[in-house]
């Protein structure tokens, strides 16, 4: 027998999709003004049928697909939601639900379980049940509570997802308590990044580095209080560290995101990029849209790539960072991400963090992200 | 054997439920999944975890994975492997 060991996380899918995300409705009962659906969700209409939805479950499955979110806006608003997880299940993925907890009620997390569901990630926006409130510009705190608990006592692994901007970041530590309470085990605090809604509102919605450094801390902190109990995820932003992320491992490598109407996607946010078409599953096979399609190989491997990025050591790591942030800083998605110190544009990074910073009180109000209402409940929180 | 170690060979280990084993065809390999990740297991690493089943202890493990391997000498290995997953919370362990 060789010695007993295994590859710490399987990120090289061998060509495959790994990861896949099905968005299967862009309605969402929450305005979040950092929400990543489309400027124009409201326009896109035809979600996929429950039928059309198997097939790319079965498609994807035999591309080598393993871990599923279902994801939105809201998932839990399609009513065949508890279908497709025991199809999905049925088929060999690990099934995660990503949802805001509106509208997950006891008897839903009942037929969820047994339909198979292994995992549910939660967002809650604050632990303070006003400023939860007025942060997502819906009355859902208490949802969220009750879901929160029900989805314990039906016995799922959870984890906590908090988007982090200014208006909770000082939140940190008692989002932890509230997940030591309520026996979650893993808890992301996951740090807004600028596109679509979030975008519109960046100045107003992104922290300090010091305010980022003291969350970190926190966390920190309650990492060696805690131990292995609560699992937490933080990490500081790339507008901040000079260096891009690893965005999606690299274009068309591991992920694939299938968008309500059916168009396949390379990241959630892929559509941000003008010009580029995206496949839909509706005309298209999706083993043609993964191999061959023009816009999963436009930014593949390196070939692609300029300068600085083709000469840099560090493009297998990073891969050049994000597609989508260096189309909506530089306004073309072959340049380095901004967020690299390396790029030429790096200034506008360094002076959008500069804006957050010097910006002086609740400056604009937010724009939320349903029938861009604008947010007046933000003139009463406190950043 | 190892000293101090977190169990002992009555402890029964099972994979713990957050988990989920299977064969994937498309990576010749058992995997692992897990909220939020992957993780590919060798065949070594697999034949250990296959027997993790929630209903014999460390000891009836060891034993049939000897049966398994001509009484090849994997004490050691088997048990420093038990130790990792246990610490990474792929298993979780009970006394019998």
């Amino acid at each position: 027998m060789t010695k007993a060991g295994s590859e710490p996380v399987l990120l090289d899918g061998g060509g495959n999709p790994l990861w896949l995300v099905l968005e299967l409705t862009y309605r969402c009962p929450l305005q979040c003004p950092w929400c990543n659906n489309p400027l124009n969700f409201s326009e896109i209409e035809q979600e996929l049928s429950t039928e059309e939805w198997k097939k790319v479950l079965r498609d994807a499955r035999k591309l080598g697909s393993l871990q599923l979110g279902f994801s939105g806006g809201e998932p839990m608003l399609r009513q065949d939601l508890e279908e497709l997880v025991e199809y999905a299940n049925g088929l060999g993925f690990y099934t995660n639900l990503i949802t805001s907890g509106m509208g997950l009620t006891k008897k839903r997390l009942i037929k969820l379980k047994e339909a198979g569901l292994k995992q549910i990630q939660l967002s809650v926006q604050h632990s303070d049940r006003a400023k939860n409130d007025a942060m997502v510009g819906a009355e859902s705190f208490d949802q969220k509570m009750a879901a929160c608990e029900e989805i314990k006592a039906q016995g799922f692994p959870v984890v906590l997802n908090v988007p982090i901007s200014r208006y909770n970041i000082d939140a940190v530590g008692d989002m932890i308590k509230l997940a030591e309470r309520t026996g979650i085990e893993f808890i992301e605090f996951a740090n807004i990044q600028y596109y679509n809604w979030a975008l519109l509102n960046r100045t107003e919605l992104m922290p300090t580095k010091e305010q980022l450094e003291e969350a970190e801390a926190v966390v920190n902190a309650e990492r060696e209080r805690l131990g292995k109990a609560v699992t937490m995820y933080f990490v500081i932003p790339d507008y901040f560290d000079g260096r891009p992320k690893a965005c999606m491992n690299g274009w068309g490598a591991i992920h694939l995101t299938i968008a309500p109407d059916g168009s396949a996607l390379p990241c959630q946010e892929a559509q941000v990029i003008e010009g580029l078409e995206f496949p839909n599953v509706r005309d298209k096979p999706l083993d043609w849209i993964w191999h061959e399609s023009p816009t999963f190989q436009k930014y593949r491997g390196d070939s692609w790539m300029k300068k600085p990025c083709i000469d840099c050591d560090e493009k297998e790591k990073d891969f050049g960072g994000c597609r989508c942030q260096a189309f909506l800083l530089t306004g073309d998605a072959e340049n380095t991400d901004p967020a690299c110190s390396k790029s030429p544009h790096f200034d506008v990074v360094l002076s959008a963090v500069e804006a957050a910073r010097d910006r002086k009180g609740p400056g604009s109000p937010m724009v939320m992200r349903n029938r861009h209402a604008l947010g007046n409940g933000y003139r009463n929180l406190a950043p | 054997m190892v000293q101090n170690a977190p169990f002992n060979l009555q402890d029964i280990p099972e994979i713990n439920p957050v988990y989920m084993m299977q064969y994937e065809e498309s990576q010749s390999a058992w995997v692992l999944l897990y909220p939020e990740g992957i993780i590919k297991l060798n065949d070594a690493a697999a034949n250990i975890l296959k027997l993790c089943t929630g209903d014999k202890n460390l000891e009836v493990i060891i034993a049939e994975l000897k049966e398994m391997f001509n009484g090849a000498d994997l004490e050691d290995d088997v048990y420093s492997f038990m130790e990792m997953a246990l610490d990474k919370s792929w298993i979780r362990t009970r006394p019998s």
